[in-house]
Order: C-alpha cells, then sequence, then structure tokens
C-alpha cells in the first residue's frame, strides 16, 4: 500500500511553523495486517523479546502473531476464554504468560506451552468490564482495573495460584488503564474521573501515594520512560501530559508530603491531536513518545535537544494523518528493535511502521 | 427509570413534521456521487429512528408514537455535517431537562447513524446546551466508545436500542 501524503496542517504547542516536509520520510509504513477482520483491534502487546506480538479486539479472541520473512503471521488464535470483547492483554516478564482483561469481567491467564497457550486460571471479582491488566517487572504481582471503579493487585505464587491482595478504591469512576513502573514497584491507573493515581506498598497493603490532577476529561492511557522517572498520560482532552518525579529534598525545591515523591507534570503537549489520544507508548531504547487518536493519526514525538530536564519541551518528529481507516486505538514500540512501530485500529487492522528520526538541527526558522 | 406506565411528560408538544425532502436533478443523476448532508442525517433520525422520546416509560410502548422530530428532539438546525473531513455531530434536545431517558435516546442516535453511515464517520452526539440536568455526564458517556462498546454488547440494553430504532410500520 502506499504510504499515505502528509497534506494535514500540524500544529505545535510552540506555534511554531509547518513541520511537515521534514516528517514525511520519518514514518514508512512496512506492512498492513488484517488482524481482526469485521471487528475491532483493541490492543497490542509485545512479549518481552519482541518474537510474539499478541493483538485482541471485540471478536473476543486473542491473536498471537510472529515473523516469518518479512512477514508477521498468526501463529495462534485463543478463542475460548473470554465471553465478550478482550480489552486489553499483558505478557509477563518471563514471556511465558499472557493475561488478557474482558468486558466479561473476568481476567484470563494463559500458559505458553510448546507452541501453544493454555487458559490456566480465569480470575474473577471485578463487577464489571475488566479494561486493563499488567504484570510488575517481578512477574510475582499482576493489576486489574474495572469499570466497577476499583483496581485490584494480585499476588502470583511458583504454583500459578493467584490472590488478590488489595483492592484500591481511590477512583471516582471508570478506570481505563494500569501500568506498572519498570524499575521500581510503582503502580499507575488513569480514569474517566480525569486523574491519574499512583500505589505503593505499605505495611502489606497497597495504598494511593500520589493523584496526578490536570487532564481535562478521560485519560486513556499512560507510559513509562525506561527510567521509570518520567510518566506520559493521554487524555480525551486531546492532550498528553509528561510528568517527572521529585523525591523529598529535591535540588529543584519541588514539594513533597512526607516521604512520598511528588509527581509533577512538566510539559503538555497540546494543539496536535484532532480528537482523544487513545494510547501512548514511550520507547525504552531511544526515548522517541508515540500517540494513537482517534483521528485515525499516529504521532511521534522526541525531546528537543539541549531542553531543560526539568522543562523539556517536544517537537512533532513524524506524523501519519490517516494511519489508519478509522480510529487508532493502540500503539506499541518494539522492545528490542528501535524505531519498530505497530499501530491497531478499529478497522480491525495493525500495521507495522518504521520510524527515523528526521535530522533536528536545522531551525525551522 | 421509571417503572409501570407512568409518563414522565404525559403531554409532550407535538411540533410539525418538515416535508419529503426535494429531490434535486444530481441526486437523480446516477453518475454523481451524492454528499452526505444534514438533511440527509436529520431523514436518517427522524424517519427510521423510533423516537419515543422522553415520556415513554419502556420504548417497546408504541402507545404515542412520535418521531424525534415530532418532539422536537431533533431538528435538522442542529445536525452538523462534514463530508469532507468525514464528521456528523448531532445535538439532540430532551423533551424534560431531568428526562430520565437521555442517555439512552443518545446511544440510540449514536447507534442508528453509526450502522447508517460510512465506517469513515466520525460520529459525536450531545445535548443541546443547557436543555438537560446532567449534561456533562451524559455526554461524556457517549463520547467514550468503550462504554458504548460494552453498553452495545449488553443483550437486554442492545434490545432496547433496537426497539428504539425500529421502523414506524
Amino acid at each position: 500500500m502506499a504510504r499515505l501524503q502528509d497534506t494535514d496542517r500540524t500544529f505545535c504547542s510552540e506555534g511554531l511553523l509547518d513541520t511537515g516536509d521534514r516528517m514525511k520520510d520519518s514514518l514508512t509504513l512496512l506492512s498492513r495486517v488484517s488482524a481482526h477482520p469485521e471487528s475491532r483491534c483493541w490492543f497490542l502487546a509485545w512479549n518481552p523479546t519482541g518474537t510474539l506480538l499478541a493483538s485482541c479486539g471485540g471478536d473476543r479472541s486473542i491473536r498471537v502473531w510472529g515473523k516469518e520473512g518479512d512477514a508477521w503471521v498468526c501463529k495462534s488464535v485463543l478463542a475460548q476464554g473470554h465471553q465478550r470483547t478482550i480489552r486489553k492483554v499483558a505478557w509477563s516478564p518471563c514471556g511465558n504468560y499472557l493475561a488478557s482483561a474482558s468486558f466479561d469481567a473476568t481476567t484470563c491467564i494463559w500458559k505458553k506451552n510448546q507452541s501453544d497457550f493454555e487458559c490456566i486460571t480465569t480470575l474473577e471479582g471485578h463487577e464489571n468490564e475488566v479494561k486493563s491488566v499488567a504484570w510488575a517487572p517481578s512477574g510475582s504481582l499482576l493489576a486489574t482495573c474495572s469499570r466497577d471503579k476499583s483496581v485490584w493487585v494480585w499476588e502470583v505464587d511458583e504454583d500459578d495460584e493467584y490472590e488478590c491482595v488489595s483492592v484500591l478504591n481511590s477512583h471516582t469512576q471508570d478506570v481505563k488503564h494500569v501500568i506498572w513502573n519498570p524499575q521500581q514497584e510503582l503502580l499507575a491507573s488513569a480514569s474517566y474521573d480525569d486523574t491519574v493515581k499512583l500505589y505503593r506498598e505499605e505495611e502489606d497493603d497497597w495504598v494511593c501515594c500520589a493523584t496526578l490532577e490536570g487532564h481535562e476529561s478521560t485519560v486513556w492511557s499512560l507510559a513509562f520512560d525506561r527510567t521509570g522517572e518520567q510518566l506520559a498520560s493521554c487524555s480525551d482532552d486531546r492532550t498528553v501530559r509528561i510528568w517527572r518525579q521529585y523525591r523529598p529534598g529535591n535540588e529543584q525545591g519541588v514539594i513533597c508530603s512526607g516521604s512520598d515523591p511528588t509527581w509533577k507534570c512538566i510539559c503538555t503537549l497540546s494543539g496536535f491531536h484532532n480528537r482523544t489520544v487513545y494510547d501512548v507508548s514511550w520507547c525504552h531504547l531511544t526515548g522517541a513518545l508515540a500517540t494513537a487518536a482517534g483521528d485515525d493519526a499516529i504521532r511521534v514525538f522526541e525531546e528537543d535537544p539541549g531542553s531543560d530536564p526539568q522543562q523539556p519541551t517536544f517537537s512533532l518528529t513524524g506524523h501519519v494523518p490517516r494511519a489508519h481507516s478509522q480510529d487508532v486505538n493502540c500503539v506499541a514500540w518494539h522492545p528490542k528493535e528501535a524505531g519498530l512501530l505497530v499501530s491497531c485500529s478499529d478497522d480491525g487492522d495493525m500495521a507495522f511502521w518504521k520510524y527515523q528520526r528526521p535530522e533536528l538541527n536545522t531551525p525551522v526558522l | 427509570m421509571t417503572g409501570g406506565n407512568q409518563l414522565e411528560n404525559a403531554n409532550p408538544l407535538i411540533y410539525q413534521r418538515q416535508g419529503d425532502r426535494p429531490l434535486t436533478a444530481r441526486e437523480q443523476d446516477e453518475d454523481l456521487p451524492d454528499q452526505i448532508d444534514e438533511r440527509e442525517i436529520f431523514d436518517i433520525l427522524c424517519s427510521r429512528l423510533w423516537g419515543q422520546g422522553c415520556w415513554h416509560v419502556f420504548l417497546m410502548d408504541q402507545e404515542h408514537p412520535l418521531s424525534l422530530e415530532e418532539l422536537n428532539v431533533v431538528e435538522q438546525v442542529r445536525v452538523k455535517v462534514n463530508d469532507d473531513e468525514s464528521s456528523v455531530s448531532v445535538a439532540f434536545t430532551p423533551t424534560i431537562p431531568h428526562c430520565s431517558m437521555a442517555t439512552l435516546i443518545g446511544l440510540s442516535i449514536k447507534v442508528k447513524l453509526l450502522r447508517s453511515l460510512p465506517e469513515r464517520f466520525k460520529v459525536d452526539v450531545h445535548i443541546t446546551p443547557g436543555t438537560h440536568t446532567s449534561e456533562n455526564a451524559v455526554n461524556k458517556q457517549l463520547g467514550d466508545k468503550e462504554r458504548v462498546a460494552a453498553a452495545l454488547e449488553n443483550a437486554h440494553l442492545l434490545e432496547v436500542v433496537n426497539q428504539c430504532l425500529a421502523s414506524r410500520s
């Protein structure tokens, strides 16, 4: 398929001129695959080594994709686990388990055998749609969240037994997404109540230790950077916010309450997206930030070289206005191959993109 | 929702229907593509969407079969279409400010448009500003495609929406 021309006007947060020309070649389509035909493709997840990609959708199935030559082919279809839409999937850090969150109020745990997957446990407890699931870096904790406004933390033992260790009711609305910090045992959740909340363990229980306020509508997704010191959030308010962690006694003088760090919004990317931003992915290899939006576009942002880490500025360095024929629901950077990006959409497709950072040293003006 | 046959608005104001759309020469020319315009959206909603409106307790009840047009819930002036940008926006006006069916009516309008229009269209449905006590909450729900998708997987709710969408005859 021919690459789409970048004809849309792009707006920079600082009101700079059109950067379209510089971005024209930064994102190229490698291939497009009908992942969930006649349905919606909601989410994609790479396994930790990047050899497998899991997709899920409105057809109640999970598909696991592997590369054969240059093509991504479907290796397994997991169709028996859920009664309703599968909203998200997550690989365990060891790569041997896959968790799936469904509108049927359950979370399934799938164990990878030689070439197949077997559903070994179904986690029940949420009152209604489970919206997201995430494994902690240790692999011994799992988090789920639901429209029932709660976030659950589950402990996994060596016999594949799962036990709920905490039910967190900090949000006042539907919880859309959960992720773990890559470096510390810190959990983050995003909600329809327009906030992001952070949780840590305290004396055998989990507590909410921070509420990040600033978005003006539903927060749809979250991504930590490689260091875990920065968090990106994306929202129905069409912006992306970057938050940075400041520990007590920090040099910048950001006030902390007690021993908990403060997460301060250090950058807002506004004016770039024309509709809801549904997902954000922070590449842990290159630092590039990709977004998926309801305006059918995918975009890539990079921090400007030499910008102040306490007040960074970002530039739009990649933009495909019509990346899909309908809303883009998810973007995910490959964990090992820098610049390989995958996206999926309400049109049922997933698309693979090659991102190459454009030359940033030529001034626009 | 209220139960039984109690009507929330027993005497709704009934408005005149617009006449049928006059066919233009361009539309009769099979070789020319027809643009989707406000009137077409309006016709989709008013001729086929059976707006039992706010006073109906359950939408299966065909006792007062009035269209959304006759109740002035949907008016052509509150329909905005941009065919080139593939966007449709519809503001609907509940007949009373505390109508408990507002979300359901909005959902039905949204579903009708999603089913009728090409998939490229972005469909925004919201309450006419200042006409409902829970305007923001209803608008936010209607704008959340994940909640709309989940709602439409609920067999009971889907049945109610389909009843709402059933044609007049």
